[in-house]
C-alpha cells in the first residue's frame, strides 16, 4: 500500500564508514534493519520518516563473531533472530530462545536484536536476555565508538541512550558459561507480545547470577534482589549445588515479582504480571539449577 | 489435521469434479500464489485515492465542519460532507439510520465525517488532518443496561432497539415441578470478524450520470438499493461488480466505502480507489454483538428439563444494522437444541454509543448458544449427571416444538451427533516434560515443562436456523448458458451471489457438471447486472445458489432435448444428455450436441425460492418462521496451566450434519473455520473499550488464533439429506461457529473448578491462585458418564 515513502529518499550505504556519513548527513532519515517495527509505526501514521537508512547492505553486519578469546559473541547490528536461534542456542541460550519467541518465522527471519534495543520497548524479547548477560550494545557515530552497558541503555519506555547521530553496530554478548532460560507469558501460543518475561543466566564461571525482567515496568529492568539472594544461597555450592530448597525457589520469584512496577493495559492486569513473575522466575530457577552440573534430580519439574 | 469420515454417496452424483466431489477451487491457487485480484487490488488508470476523516469521540454534537484548507492542499480534487450527499443521507440495511456522513452529532468513535479524493493516498490521509471539525463533546452511553433503563437522553427509540418476547408453555407453573434448578449469568465480549482482506472498493463514473463500483460485499443488490438511493440515482445508473472478497464472516454486509468512493468519483468525474488500512478497517465494519444472558433452567432429579427462562441483552451499538434481527436470532435459539415444554425468553438489543454491531457469523444464536451451553453444565453438575448424559436426555428429536410453537422438520439426528462425540475416544495426556513445546499451554514461551497443568474436557451443543427466516423470504436467480467452443460444449454460469470464501463458485460449477454433463464451466463476474442471488448470509447461499442453477439447468436441458427431439423426429421424454452427446432411450449417442447448437447457444435463468416463512407474533414470539435447522456440537479437550492461565486446545472433536456434502474438502474447511473462529472467541478475541473508544484496534492487541493455537479437530461429518433443499443439502457455515466457544468454556471449567462467566476468558481469570475464591464453581461433578 501506497505511504509517505513513495516519494521518500532511500539511502543505501554498503560499508560502515558510509553508514555513519549518512546518519550524519540526513539526521531526519531513520535507519532501518527488518522493518518490523518501523514499517508498522509507518503504517499506523505514528512515524513519517522523511527518509530512509537502509543497513541491509552494509558489509559484515548480519554476522557475527567470537571475541575476547572466546568469552563473548559479537552480533552484528542486521543478524535476524532466525540466525541467533540456528546458530547461536549454544553459546547463547538465553538470547536464543528468546529470539525463538519473537513473532512468527516470517519476522524472525527480517527482525534483528539491534532493532529490538532501538525501538527500546519495555515488551522487546531480547532484553531481559540481554540484561541477564551482562551484554554491552557497540554504537557508533562519526564522533567516536562507544560500548554502553545493558544496564544503562534503556532509560525510559521507548527511550534508550541511543543517540540521535548513532547507530548501533553490534550488541556483545558473554557466552554462556553455565545454564540460562528465557520464558514468556503472553495469551496466545505464538506470535504474542509478551504479558510478562523473565531471563535468568546462571553465570557459574563467574559466580554470578544475572536476571532480566520483560514487560512489566516503564522498561525492561533486573531482578537485583532476587539475583542477590540466589548469589548469596549459591556462594560455596556453584560447582555442587545438590538440592537447594524449595523456600529459596519461591522467595527467588517473589523478589522477582516485587522488583517489576507493572501497570495495568489491554495486555493483562499490574497484579497479573507480578504473579506471572514470580511463576517464571520460579519455573526458569529450577530448571536452570537442575542443569547445573552436580545438581540433585530432585530439582527437575517443580513449580 | 483432519480425520474425517464421510457416509458414502450416491455413485449417480459422482461426476468428476461434480457434486459430491472435493474439487478444486478455482480460485485456490491464484490466492495462494498472489494472482487473486482482491478488491484492495483494483486499479483503473487515472484513479483516485479516497480517505475518511473519522470521529475521534464516541458520542459529540458537530457544531460546524471547516473543509477550506483541506481543499486548498496540492493535489486534492474534493472534500465532501454530508451536505453533498445527494440522495438519502441516512442508509441501513433494513432500517435507514446511519448518516452517510454525519450531521448534527456523532454517535460512535470512527464514524465517517468527511472524506476527500487526491492524486495520492499520503496527500488524502494529510488533507483529512487540516479538516476542522468543531465538536462539543457528550457524555457517551455504553453499558447497555443503562441504555435500556430508559433514563438516559439522546438514543434513538430511548435504547432499545427490539424487545422479543418468546413464550412457550407455562414456566411459573413448571417452577413448581422443578426438582433441580440452577441460574447463572454469562457474559460475552465483542468479537470482530478480522477478516484478512479489509474494505476497499474502486468507483468508476460513468458517461450517463451513473457510477460502477468494484466492491466485496456479501451482497451486491442490497447494496445497489442503499448506493442508488443516497445517490439519488436510479438502480440501473449504479452497477454493482464482486471484487475479490477478503473474508467477511458477516462484517461486509454493511455498507463500508460504497457511497462514499461513488460520492467522489461522481464529483470528481474520475474513478475513486478507496483501501482502509488495518486500524481502519475495525472501525469500518460491525462486529458482533457483546452480550450478558441471564439463564435460569429447572429440571426433575433424573435430568429431565421442565423449563428454561432466558434474558439475552445485546449491544447494538450507534445504529441498528441487523440488531433487531440479531437479536431475534439469538431468541428463538436461545433454549438451545433441546425440548423443553415452558420456555420464556426475553431478548433485548439496545443502542448505545459504542461501535455498530451487526451480522457476524452465527448471528446472536453464538451468544444463546454460548450461554445455555454453560447453563446445561451447571445444571449437570448440580444434578451430578454427565454433562453429554444431560443433554442427550433433553436433545431435540424431529416433531418436538420448538419454543416458537413450530414442530421440528427435517433431519434431527441430534442423539447421531453427541453419540459421535460421546464414543470417541479422548485424546491421550501429553508428555510435557519431554514433548514439543508448542503442544503445551504458552506454546514456543517456553513457560511449563509440565508444572500446573490440568487437563478439562467440555462438550457443547449448537443449533441454528438456515436462510432467512421470520417471513423475510428471498430468491436467487442463476442463469446458464450453453454453447459450442472448438467443437465442445461450454457452460457459463451468471450469478451475483457473492463468493467470500465459502466456495459457492466452485459449487455453481459442480452442479452444472452434474446437471449437464459438461465439463468446462464458466464463471462471469457476479454482478447486478443479474436479478439478485441475496447475501451470502445465515449459510444460506449453496441452498439458494444451487437450487437457482439447478433450476437453470433443467431449463437448458429441456430445452437442447426438446431441439434434439425436432431433429431426430422422436419425443424429448426419451432422450438424455450426457454434456457432448445425446442418447437415446437405449442410451446409444444418436446426436452431438456440437451438431445439435451449431454457432447457437441455449440460455436459461431460472429463481429459486425457499418455502413460505411467517414471522413470530410480538406477544408471545409464536410463528412458523424457519425453512430448516441445522446442528453440531463439540467435544473440546484442553490443558491449562493454572499458575499462569494459560491455555492449550489439546483437541476440537466436532461432529455436524450437513444434509449432502456438495464439496466435502469445503465442508471439512468451513468446519474447522468456524471451529477455529470460537477458539478465538473462548481464549482470545475480544475487543476492549474504554468510555466507548477500541483500545486494541489492531492486529497486536486484537488477537486470532495462530496455527499454533489450532489443535487435531477429528470430525464426522453426518449426511442426512434435508427433503426441501437441492440435493438435500444443508447450511454449513454458521454451525460449527455455535458450539465451539462453550465447549472450551466448559473444558476449562472442567479444567480449574472456576466459574468463569465470561467469554473471552483471559489468562487472569485462569489464575486459580488470582481468582480462585469469588470464582470457584458451587459443587464439582463426575467426570465419567
Ligand atoms: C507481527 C510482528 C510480531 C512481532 N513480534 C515480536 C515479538 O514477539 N517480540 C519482540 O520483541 N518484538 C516483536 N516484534 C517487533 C519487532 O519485530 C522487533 O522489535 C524487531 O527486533 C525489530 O527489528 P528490525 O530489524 O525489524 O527493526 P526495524 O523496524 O528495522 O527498526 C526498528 C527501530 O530501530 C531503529 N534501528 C534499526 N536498526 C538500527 C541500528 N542498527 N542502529 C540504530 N537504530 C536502528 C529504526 O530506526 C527503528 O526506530 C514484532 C513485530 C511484528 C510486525
Amino acid at each position: 500500500m501506497e505511504t509517505s515513502l513513495a516519494s521518500a529518499p532511500m539511502l543505501r550505504p554498503s560499508t560502515w564508514p558510509d553508514a555513519l556519513q549518512s546518519r550524519a548527513e540526513h539526521p531526519d532519515a531513520a535507519p532501518i534493519c527488518g522493518g518490523t517495527d518501523l514499517m508498522v509505526d509507518i503504517n499506523f501514521g505514528r512515524s513519517r520518516p522523511a527518509a530512509l537508512l537502509d543497513l541491509t547492505s552494509v558489509e559484515g553486519l548480519d554476522s557475527w563473531e567470537l571475541i575476547d578469546d572466546g568469552s563473548t559473541v559479537r552480533v552484528g547490528a542486521g543478524v535476524s533472530f532466525t540466525t541467533i536461534v540456528e546458530e547461536l542456542s549454544h553459546l547463547c541460550p538465553a538470547l536464543a530462545q528468546a529470539a525463538r519467541t519473537v513473532g512468527s518465522p516470517q519476522i524472525r527471519n527480517r527482525g534483528t536484536v539491534a532493532g529490538n534495543l532501538a525501538t527500546a520497548s519495555p515488551a522487546g524479547d531480547a532484553h531481559p536476555a540481554l540484561l541477564a548477560c551482562w551484554a554491552q550494545v557497540e554504537v557508533e557515530s562519526l564522533r567516536r565508538p562507544r560500548l554502553i552497558e545493558i544496564d544503562d541503555f534503556f532509560v525510559g519506555p521507548k527511550s534508550s541512550a541511543l543517540a540521535s547521530d548513532e547507530l548501533i553496530r553490534a550488541v556483545r554478548v558473554p557466552a554462556a558459561t553455565g545454564p540460562q532460560q528465557f520464558a514468556k507469558v503472553g495469551p496466545r501460543n505464538a506470535m504474542v507480545i509478551a504479558t510478562a518475561s523473565f531471563a535468568l543466566n546462571l553465570d557459574v564461571a563467574g559466580r554470578r547470577v544475572g536476571t532480566g525482567i520483560g514487560s512489566a515496568g516503564p522498561t525492561p529492568l533486573r531482578a537485583r534482589q532476587a539475583e542477590q539472594m540466589l548469589e548469596e544461597t549459591l556462594i560455596d555450592r556453584w560447582d555442587s549445588p545438590g538440592a537447594v530448597a524449595d523456600d529459596v525457589i519461591r522467595r527467588f520469584g517473589a523478589l522477582a515479582g516485587e522488583a517489576a512496577s507493572p501497570i495495568d493495559d489491554v495486555r493483562g492486569s499490574a497484579e497479573y504480571r507480578r504473579h506471572a513473575l514470580a511463576v517464571l522466575a520460579r519455573r526458569c530457577l529450577s530448571w536452570t539449577l537442575a542443569d547445573l552440573p552436580g545438581a540433585s534430580a530432585r530439582q527437575v519439574a517443580r513449580s | 489435521m483432519t480425520v474425517t469420515d464421510t457416509a458414502t454417496r450416491s455413485s449417480a452424483s459422482a461426476a468428476a469434479d461434480g457434486v459430491g466431489v472435493s474439487a478444486p477451487r478455482p480460485d485456490g491457487v491464484p490466492k495462494v500464489d498472489g494472482s487473486f485480484v482482491y478488491s484492495s487490488d483494483e486499479y483503473h488508470d487515472g484513479s483516485l485515492w479516497g480517505v475518511t476523516l473519522r470521529s475521534p469521540h464516541p458520542r459529540a454534537r458537530i457544531l460546524a465542519i471547516d473543509t477550506s484548507q483541506a481543499a486548498g492542499v496540492d493535489g486534492v480534487r474534493c472534500v465532501l460532507t454530508h451536505e453533498d450527499v445527494p440522495g438519502s443521507k441516512l442508509f441501513g440495511m433494513n432500517t435507514y439510520d446511519q448518516p452517510v456522513l454525519a450531521f448534527d452529532e456523532v454517535r460512535y468513535q470512527g464514524e465517517p465525517v468527511a472524506v476527500v479524493a487526491a492524486t495520492h493516498p499520503e496527500i488524502a490521509r494529510r488533507a483529512c488532518e487540516l479538516i476542522v471539525v468543531d465538536y462539543e463533546e457528550l457524555v457517551p452511553v455504553t453499558n447497555p443496561e443503562i441504555a435500556l433503563s430508559g433514563q438516559v437522553e439522546g438514543l434513538p427509540q430511548g435504547g432499545l432497539v427490539r424487545h422479543v418476547r418468546i413464550r412457550h408453555g407455562d414456566v411459573d407453573e413448571a417452577r413448581a415441578t422443578a426438582e433441580v434448578t440452577v441460574k447463572g449469568r454469562y457474559e460475552m465480549g465483542t468479537q470482530d470478524p478480522a477478516f484478512l482482506g479489509p474494505e476497499s472498493g474502486l468507483a468508476v463514473p460513468l458517461g450517463d450520470g451513473g457510477v460502477e463500483l468494484y466492491v466485496s460485499t456479501q451482497d451486491l443488490h442490497r447494496d445497489q438499493r442503499q448506493v442508488a438511493d443516497c445517490l439519488d440515482l436510479p438502480l440501473d445508473r449504479v452497477r454493482l461488480v464482486l471484487s475479490g472478497v477478503g473474508g467477511a464472516f458477516g462484517g461486509k454486509e454493511d455498507l463500508n466505502v460504497h457511497i462514499h468512493a461513488c460520492m467522489l468519483a461522481l464529483s470528481t468525474g474520475r474513478p475513486v480507489r478507496m483501501v482502509y488500512g488495518r486500524e481502519e478497517s475495525f472501525f469500518g465494519h460491525v462486529h458482533r454483538h457483546p452480550a450478558i444472558a441471564d439463564v435460569e433452567l429447572g429440571a426433575t432429579r433424573s435430568g429431565r428439563l421442565v423449563f428454561t427462562r432466558v434474558r439475552l441483552v445485546l449491544d447494538g451499538g450507534a445504529y441498528t444494522s441487523t440488531s433487531q434481527v440479531v437479536i431475534a436470532n439469538g431468541c428463538y435459539f436461545a433454549a438451545g437444541a433441546y425440548d423443553v415444554d415452558n420456555v420464556e425468553i426475553d431478548g433485548y438489543a439496545t443502542y448505545t454509543n459504542n461501535p455498530p454491531c451487526g451480522a457476524m457469523r452465527g448471528f446472536g444464536a453464538v451468544q444463546s448458544c454460548y450461554a445455555i451451553e454453560s447453563a446445561m453444565d451447571r445444571l449437570a453438575a448440580a444434578l451430578g449427571m454427565h454433562p453429554l448424559e444431560l443433554r442427550m436426555r433433553n436433545a431435540i428429536s424431529e416433531g418436538d416444538l420448538l419454543p416458537t410453537g413450530q414442530p421440528v422438520d427435517g433431519p434431527a439426528p441430534v442423539q447421531e451427533i453427541l453419540s459421535y462425540l460421546r464414543d470417541l475416544p479422548l485424546p491421550a495426556d501429553s508428555d510435557h516434560t519431554t514433548g514439543d513445546m508448542r503442544a503445551r499451554p504458552g506454546g514456543v514461551g517456553n513457560v511449563t515443562r509440565g508444572e500446573g497443568i490440568r487437563r478439562g474436557v467440555g462438550y457443547a451443543l449448537g443449533m441454528k436456523a438456515i436462510g432467512f427466516s421470520g417471513g423475510k423470504d428471498d430468491t436467487c436467480t442463476a442463469r446458464v448458458t450453453v454453447w459450442i467452443r472448438d467443437g465442445e460444449p461450454v457452460a457459463e454460469v451468471h450469478c451475483a451471489a457473492p463468493e467470500i470464501g465459502q466456495g459457492v463458485v466452485t459449487l455453481q460449477a459442480q452442479i452444472v457438471r452434474t446437471e449437464l454433463g459438461v465439463r468446462t464451466v464458466e464463471l462471469r463476474d457476479s454482478d447486478t447486472d443479474i436479478a439478485e442471488s441475496g447475501a451470502s448470509s445465515a449459510s444460506r447461499q449453496s441452498w439458494m445458489t444451487a437450487g437457482a442453477v439447478v433450476g437453470a439447468c433443467a431449463l437448458v436441458r429441456d430445452e437442447i432435448l426438446e431441439r434434439a427431439a425436432a431433429v431426430l423426429g422422436s419425443p424429448a421424454a426419451g432422450l438424455s444428455l450426457d454434456g457432448t452427446e445425446i442418447h437415446d432411450c437405449d442410451g446409444r449417442p444418436v446426436l452431438s450436441v456440437a451438431e445439435l447448437l451449431g454457432p447457437e447457444s441455449v440460455s436459461h435463468a431460472y429463481t429459486y425460492s425457499h418455502r413460505v416463512t411467517e414471522p413470530v407474533d410480538p406477544e408471545r414470539g409464536q410463528g412458523d418462521a424457519h425453512i430448516a435447522f441445522a446442528y453440531a456440537a463439540h467435544r473440546a479437550t484442553v490443558d491449562v496451566d493454572v499458575d499462569l492461565g494459560l491455555v492449550r486446545v489439546v483437541e476440537m472433536a466436532t461432529a455436524q450434519d450437513v444434509g449432502t456434502a456438495m464439496n466435502p474438502l469445503a465442508v471439512e474447511g468451513q468446519i474447522e473455520g468456524g471451529t477455529v473462529q470460537g477458539l478465538g472467541l473462548a481464549v482470545m478475541e475480544e475487543l476492549q473499550f474504554s468510555d466507548g473508544r477500541i483500545v486494541n484496534p489492531s492486529f497486536t492487541d486484537y488477537l486470532i488464533p495462530t496455527m499454533l493455537d489450532v489443535p487435531p479437530m477429528p470430525m464426522k461429518i453426518f449426511e442426512f439429506p434435508h427433503p426441501d433443499s437441492p440435493y438435500g443439502l444443508n447450511g454449513v457455515g454458521e454451525p460449527p461457529n455455535l458450539s465451539s466457544t462453550p465447549a472450551i468454556l466448559n473444558a476449562l471449567r472442567d479444567a480449574t473448578g472456576l466459574e468463569l462467566p465470561r467469554a473471552p476468558v483471559r489468562p487472569s481469570d485462569l489464575v486459580i491462585e488470582l481468582g480462585g475464591r469469588a470464582n470457584r464453581r458451587a459443587s464439582a461433578r463426575p467426570l465419567q458418564a
